[in-house]
């Protein structure tokens, strides 16, 4: 019989083992970012003479001259009002779609229903090039509405998924009772049906709002127009034209990762649904 | 009455149908359509020479080939090396041990960045010419100074360097469906095991991995469509300069429409990867229902 304390030791050094492993690839997935923001501080002189993660000397104006001289203010709230009008966009759009995919009945609705979903899991790269095309045709290349309906379009089957999926296990109580109080079916779709959803929905914004944020092909051919463009794309011409400042590029990285890291940060638990469910859902 | 009630309803749909009609039916259709021509984009005239592009494509064009096989190399260890990573980590963080959630909330932050922000931080890490190399940085002080070299620009660690930067910011994905995967196996089943006289290794390998077979096949659907369309981390990290060594198929598509302008052959270059991809993961999803009923 082996006694207790072997047992427990055993159970110590097994654990201590994982959390070495643990520790070892947060430290992998953090010294990156932390070494970017650490950069963004530094000067052209001292970013490679001085690696710690601590900057001797904290230089702030990396971020004046990105802001100010190299136009990321305006990339910056580009990214906010192209990212903000197409969730706007999005959860309107889909909460209504999907709310009729659950409750309502017209011929076609499942057909309909199912090229949505059929969407989300054909893969179809090289889709951009028609989708150049059209836009050219439309007049809509380099202009803010073509560039947010293609995200719209984008990100309807995924939203317009997890809502009809929220929406086919809601409770139909609620809804009899403000149809009886003379509720109209747009009536209800607002004042009942959103309400409710309002966990599946921050879902929706939350990723919707990441995956807008991240986009970087579209931005490639929508935009040539430098004062239109998004963070992303702005980053790639950015680093052509100013390749050799260092501090300034990382400063430019800094400020297009942090938001992104902070709303995650805060929204953790509606992105991890988001992600399970998509994921899980056969 | 009904009439109008049936009318309404389609109102709900309407602006969906709309915008995903213009914005993905009809670049769909035309991906097809333009794949059968020869067209520079701007001509009003497009040639229409049938199979003629996918002819080009399988016997006429090795710089696709080598996109491909590139794009297959990244994905390989992105199954292998990502994915066991991620399946190593779910275990570790699925047991009861302290600090979970703060595990959790660190391996998905590289899955939330940008592959453009992710690309080019890296690019700053490993790169010579215009970067700090800590990594040969440590090498160096690690006394094996002879390992240290660019490893962006040359051929033979190139591709690598690319899929391991890759499999850092994709593990986190593997790792959390991994996770809730795990929190799905009924606790019950393995303190009935235990009962029976089952050791760890044992409720590992007749409870765990037979449970978690269909998620290992979706995980791998996910890490192949996602890795072999792939290709702003790319840009990000090697830039302008990506000789064929780090080219990969979106890549090509790319370059085929932009530098070349022929959009008709860019067209039946994204349709043979499309369909390979719509093929690989049929297959692995019918043979995890067959292992699934066995």
């Amino acid at each position: 019989m082996k006694s207790a304390i072997y047992y427990r030791t055993k159970k110590f050094t097994l654990n201590l083992l994982i959390h070495l492993f643990l520790v070892s690839v947060v430290v992998t997935c953090l010294y990156p970012l932390l070494w970017m923001v650490a950069s963004s501080f530094k000067t052209q002189e001292t970013i490679f003479s001085d690696i710690s993660l601590i900057p001797k000397a904290f230089h702030f104006e990396n971020y004046y001259l990105a802001i100010r001289e190299s136009d990321f203010g305006r990339y910056f709230l580009n990214s906010v009002f192209y990212t903000v009008s197409v969730v706007f966009g999005i959860v309107i759009i889909s909460s209504l779609a999907a709310y009729a995919f659950s409750r309502l009945r017209f011929p076609g609705r499942n057909i309909i229903f199912i090229v949505f979903i059929a969407a989300m899991m054909i893969p179809l790269p090289g889709s951009f090039v028609p989708l150049f095309v059209l836009l050219n045709k439309l007049h809509l290349r380099n202009t803010p509405l073509g560039y947010i309906l293609c995200m719209i379009s984008v990100g309807l089957s995924m939203s317009i998924f997890l809502l009809k999926t929220f929406f086919d296990t809601m409770p139909r109580e609620l809804e009899d009772a403000a149809r009886i109080d003379g509720c109209s079916k747009l009536g209800i779709w607002w004042h009942v049906a959103l309400p409710l959803a309002r966990p599946v929905l921050a879902v929706v914004v939350v990723f919707n709002a990441l995956n807008v944020w991240n986009e970087y092909v579209l931005a490639l051919i929508i935009f040539d127009n430098k004062n239109l463009m998004p963070l992303q794309r702005a980053l790639m011409i950015f680093r052509g034209e100013f390749l050799t400042n260092y501090p300034l590029l990382m400063a430019g990285l800094t400020i297009t990762a942090l938001p992104i890291i902070i709303v995650y940060l805060f929204m953790q638990k509606y992105i991890v649904k988001g992600v399970t469910s998509t994921a899980l859902f056969d | 009455m009904k009439l109008k009630s049936t009318l309404e309803n389609y109102m709900f749909i309407f602006p969906a149908v709309v915008i995903f009609s213009i914005f993905y039916i009809i670049p769909f259709i035309w991906v097809f359509q333009l794949s059968l021509s020869d067209w520079d984009g701007i001509l009003p005239t497009k040639t229409f020479i049938a199979l003629a592009n996918f002819k080009e494509i399988i016997f006429q064009d090795p710089n696709w080939w080598q996109a491909m096989r590139n794009g297959g190399y990244i994905t390989l260890i992105a199954l292998t090396f990502q994915n066991a990573l991620a399946f190593l980590l779910a275990l570790a963080c699925d047991r009861q041990i302290r600090l979970k959630h703060f595990y959790r909330t660190v391996f998905f932050i590289p899955p939330i960045l940008s592959e453009i922000v992710v690309g080019m931080v890296w690019r700053f890490i490993i790169n010579d010419v215009d970067g700090a190399n800590i990594i040969n940085r440590m090498f160096s002080g690690m006394g094996l100074a002879q390992l240290a070299h660019n490893w962006l620009t040359d051929p033979n660690t190139a591709l690598t360097t690319v899929a391991l930067v890759h499999s850092w910011k994709g593990f986190g994905w593997g790792f959390l469906i991994f996770l809730a995967g795990l929190q799905t196996i009924p606790k019950e089943l393995y303190e009935a095991a235990r009962v029976d006289g089952a050791n760890a290794w044992d409720c590992f390998k007749k409870i765990t991995l037979p449970l978690m077979v269909p998620v290992m096949v979706l995980v791998a659907i996910l890490t192949i469509l996602g890795t072999m369309q792939a290709f702003a981390l790319i840009l990000g990290l090697v830039g302008g300069e990506f000789a064929g060594h780090t080219s990969v198929p979106v890549l090509r598509i790319l370059t085929v429409m932009r530098d070349s302008s022929r959009f008709g052959y860019a067209c039946a270059q994204g349709i043979s990867l499309g369909v390979i991809l719509v093929v690989i993961s049929f297959i692995q999803y019918r043979l995890s229902k067959r292992y699934r009923r066995v």
